[in-house]
């Protein structure tokens, strides 16, 4: 019975080309569009580390004074941490792993003749970045906790820096020449780029910034290297400004607990720490503001998907909807013209519960059509969006499940729209329409 | 024209004819919206400055030993004067629309520190002789900086220059003294003071307020000797010069300082730049309300013609007991104006109410009361458009009809 309704529904669509192809083609742009934009809302809300991201957590602590007043348009001091706070817990090591980092941007000097100096990105860490956030090495290794304490001039390259400087030629052991000092090659890292980088500071472009160096944060501060992201004091003097100061957060702080249980404990750690800087007098906000942010529930915190990226989505879902209503219209004058052939089927015998299948098929069809031409509409979409200056733009992928819901997506919509129109023709009077014809 | 016929014809297809509303409404609410948001960002995207935009390119110089700021930059603006066609050199800290944004919050009371709570965040623009002449500030009060205040300026480690004047925009001058005169007056942030010398036309902050255009143009400008932070060449030629200009300047300070980067760009990129997302965001808007009003057209005609075939008999009869062509034609005209008029009224509601939702959620501003009539005249047009097609073939319908049985 199936393969008869689809040849009667096939039939039917070719009968009437042109509002199919007007039926198919509603369709099709509002699934491209809301496709195009779940999408890429999808992938901005992916999770970074899959697999790791449950184990992270970053603290967040407030030791802003209490008449601490927050600039307008700049994010919030308390989401970054002082270098004394950052000392302290990675001295108190109550976590499976613990680093504090920050972004910089440094001045290449290449030995190489051939190449001009340029700027990179990378990041000024402590030695457990590498271990707790999984990242591969190709060759060498990363520097350990002895070399944080000496301030050792050493670097750790991302695999695309270190080919830029040496070719096909070993660099480990070498040394490069970042700002206005030599450090030492000890490894190189594939290409990680988590997406979005959830460890940068709230200021950085999380979606195109990917780092090219890692070296020991000790030896930054020593030589007051220059540092990226948002710098925020509230000192009354002119060490106000100072790094190293108690008085300033820049730092980002991250851990890695392995279950819920040391989760709880290290949460209550961080109360108790800032109840001790309280009573020192250090802190003047109640203890209990000490946080305790999960991977995802951070990233959450820090909303870094673009306003415009929720309106365009609530755009292209109104637009679906317009074309819903459109299509619901069209379906329902083409199956009421019908009303003489459903007469005579029902004449003969056909139950309305039959009626309503086949005309259910024949918007179904309409739908697989109008889903096949939503994929393409929707590669063009993203294709569009990848060209856009956005830093989320070259994120705008479809994946197998994406590709799977688009089509879904789809024949879902025209079924929900076939059912109204359906509804009402398999209601027709078949007597009153014979007889009328 | 009757409508009581059309309102009886309607209510026989009560669903259909609820259908074309509900499609008018929602077409109207999202496009109120979305051209609203097309105009608020060009709004944005065409924000005025006053300085010499058109004339203007920058090269920055990264990478120079700060220590010899004081020899290198005399020397570096005095090749680029002789590249051919340029106008004026001079260097700054930063330009509006950069994104390098140098913040300070300071008082008017002689005590005030930074994070007191009532101070005012401005950027900070730092000037070499001869910077404010290559940007093109326009003067209104007071005077610009002279030779012995750029002289006598050093920063020397700390946060602002030692100098204790500053150049302040006319929108700031407002904002921090409505009722009075700004020349004179100073700003403080122990133990930093400074005093207004000059008042300048507005310029943009590197980065432009989202919240309000006021806040965008608190702008300050401070004189500075030779320092390793100006490292923004700024460049003056005629427009059509620029991109020669660029190139060259970009090579002879590359040159001379083999250990930095030049990076040189005209100032219309820079702006460009500031605005890329902003202008593909406003592109893509346009592209959905054209096809959204597509989409909403072809469901008109789809469903007038699919009316018109329903009644043919019923027009054949009407021909034959005298109605003229015209009569058909406003027949089917009437009745889309009523349903178009009764999907605005919807729709405008609907625009209104959105509109809300989004200013609470989105930091959107409210919709000035002209989008909803334009944008109802807009679709009043459009249904008109629509239905003349179908209307036309309906009118076309022979009397002879009438007497044929289907």
């Amino acid at each position: 019975m199936f393969a008869y309704y689809l040849d009667l529904a096939w039939h039917s669509l070719r009968r009437n080309p042109i509002l199919t192809a007007l039926m198919v083609l509603a369709i099709g742009l509002g699934i491209g569009a809301s496709m195009t934009m779940i999408t890429v809302l999808h992938v901005l809300t992916d999770d970074p580390l899959p697999g790791r991201s449950s184990q992270l957590f970053t603290p967040h602590l407030d030791p802003l004074p209490l008449n601490y007043k927050q600039g307008g348009d700049s994010p919030d001091a308390a989401d970054n941490v002082t270098w004394p706070d950052a000392m302290a817990l990675l001295k108190a090591h109550r976590a499976e792993r613990q680093a504090a980092m920050a972004g910089g941007t440094l001045l290449v000097r290449p030995a190489r003749a051939d190449l001009r100096p340029f700027n990179v990105d990378g990041r000024y860490a402590t030695a457990d970045f590498f271990a707790m956030f999984g990242m591969p090495f190709e060759h060498g290794q990363s520097w350990s906790a002895a070399d944080d304490a000496a301030r050792a001039h050493v670097v750790v390259l991302s695999d695309t820096l270190y080919r830029k400087l040496f070719g096909n030629g070993s660099g480990i052991g070498q040394d490069v020449r970042l700002g206005e000092h030599d450090f030492r090659v000890i490894g190189v890292t594939a290409d990680w780029q988590p997406k979005p980088m959830f460890y940068a500071d709230p200021g950085a472009q999380h979606y195109s910034d990917v780092d090219q160096f890692f070296l020991p944060l000790s030896a930054a501060v020593d030589l007051k290297l220059s540092t990226n992201g948002n710098q925020s004091g509230w000192g009354k003097n002119d060490d106000s400004t100072s790094l190293t100061g108690a008085t300033m957060t820049w730092l980002q702080f991250w851990v890695q607990l392995n279950s819920p249980a040391q989760a709880q404990a290290y949460r209550q750690f961080l109360v108790d720490y800032s109840a001790q800087q309280k009573a020192q007098g250090r802190f003047e906000r109640p203890s209990t503001d000490a946080k305790l942010y999960s991977l995802m529930g951070w990233l959450k915190h820090e909303n870094l998907v673009p306003n415009d990226v929720r309106l365009q989505l609530w755009l292209a879902l109104g637009f679906l909807f317009v074309c819903m209503v459109n299509i619901v219209a069209l379906l329902l004058a083409k199956f009421l013209r019908r009303s003489s052939e459903i007469s005579v089927r029902r004449a003969l015998g056909a139950r309305r519960r039959d009626i309503f299948l086949q005309l259910g098929i024949e918007s179904a069809l309409i739908g697989v059509a109008g889903g096949v031409l939503g994929l393409v509409i929707a590669q063009i979409g993203l294709w569009s969006v990848r060209h856009r200056p956005d830093d989320y733009a070259q994120l705008a992928q479809m994946d197998m499940p994406m590709l799977l819901g688009t089509l879904a997506l789809a024949i879902i919509a025209s079924v929900v729209a076939g059912l109204l129109p359906a509804w009402r023709a398999c209601r027709v009077q078949p007597a009153l329409q014979l007889k009328t014809s | 024209m009757e409508i009581r016929p059309i309102f009886a014809s309607l209510r026989k297809h009560r669903i259909p004819a609820i259908l074309i509303v509900l499609e008018i409404a929602l077409a109207c609410a999202v496009l109120c919206n979305a051209v609203f948001m097309i105009g608020k960002r060009i709004g944005d995207i065409q924000i005025p400055n006053a300085i010499d935009e058109r004339g203007l390119s920058v090269v920055v110089l990264n990478g120079t030993d700060p220590k010899l700021a004081a020899s290198d930059i005399p020397r570096n603006i005095a090749a680029l004067r002789t590249i051919a066609g340029v106008q004026s050199v001079g260097v700054t800290s930063t330009l509006p629309l950069s994104r390098n944004n140098w913040g300070w919050s300071f008082g008017l009371k002689s005590d005030s520190a930074m994070t007191d709570k009532n101070t005012f965040n401005v950027s900070l623009y730092f000037l070499g002789v001869g910077a404010d002449q290559t940007l093109g500030l326009q003067l209104k009060q007071g005077r610009f900086f002279n030779a012995d205040e750029y002289a006598d300026s050093t920063l020397g480690g700390s946060a602002l220059p030692s100098a204790h004047v500053v150049l302040v925009t006319e929108s700031l001058a407002h904002q921090l003294w409505p009722d009075k005169a700004a020349l004179g007056q100073s700003i403080y942030s122990k133990p930093y003071y400074y005093t207004v010398v000059g008042v300048v036309a507005d310029v943009v902050r590197p980065q432009a307020s989202i919240h309000s255009t006021q806040r965008s143009y608190a702008s300050t400008f401070y004189p500075l000797q030779p320092d390793a932070t100006l490292g923004y060449y700024l460049l003056r030629s005629a427009p059509h010069d620029r991109a020669r200009i660029v190139r060259a300047a970009e090579q002879k300070l590359g040159e001379i300082n083999p250990a930095a980067v030049a990076k040189g760009k005209t100032f219309d990129d820079i702006r460009g730049q500031y605005f890329a997302d902003m202008s593909s965001m406003a592109w893509m808007l346009v592209l959905v309300c054209v096809v959204m009003l597509a989409v909403t057209a072809f469901g008109i005609v789809g469903l007038t013609s699919f009316w018109v075939a329903q009644r043919r008999r019923q027009i054949g009869i009407r021909r034959a007991v005298g109605a003229s062509r015209g009569d058909i034609l406003s027949y089917f005209r009437t009745e889309n104006f009523l349903l178009t008029g009764m999907g605005v009224v919807l729709g405008m509601a609907l625009a209104f109410g959105i509109n809300i939702y989004l200013m609470h959620h989105y930091e959107m501003d409210r919709m000035p009361w002209y989008y909803l009539p334009a944008s109802a005249v807009a679709l009043w047009l459009l249904g008109q458009l629509a239905v003349l097609g179908p209307a036309l073939r309906a009118a076309a319908v022979p009397p002879v009809v009438a007497t044929r049985s289907v």
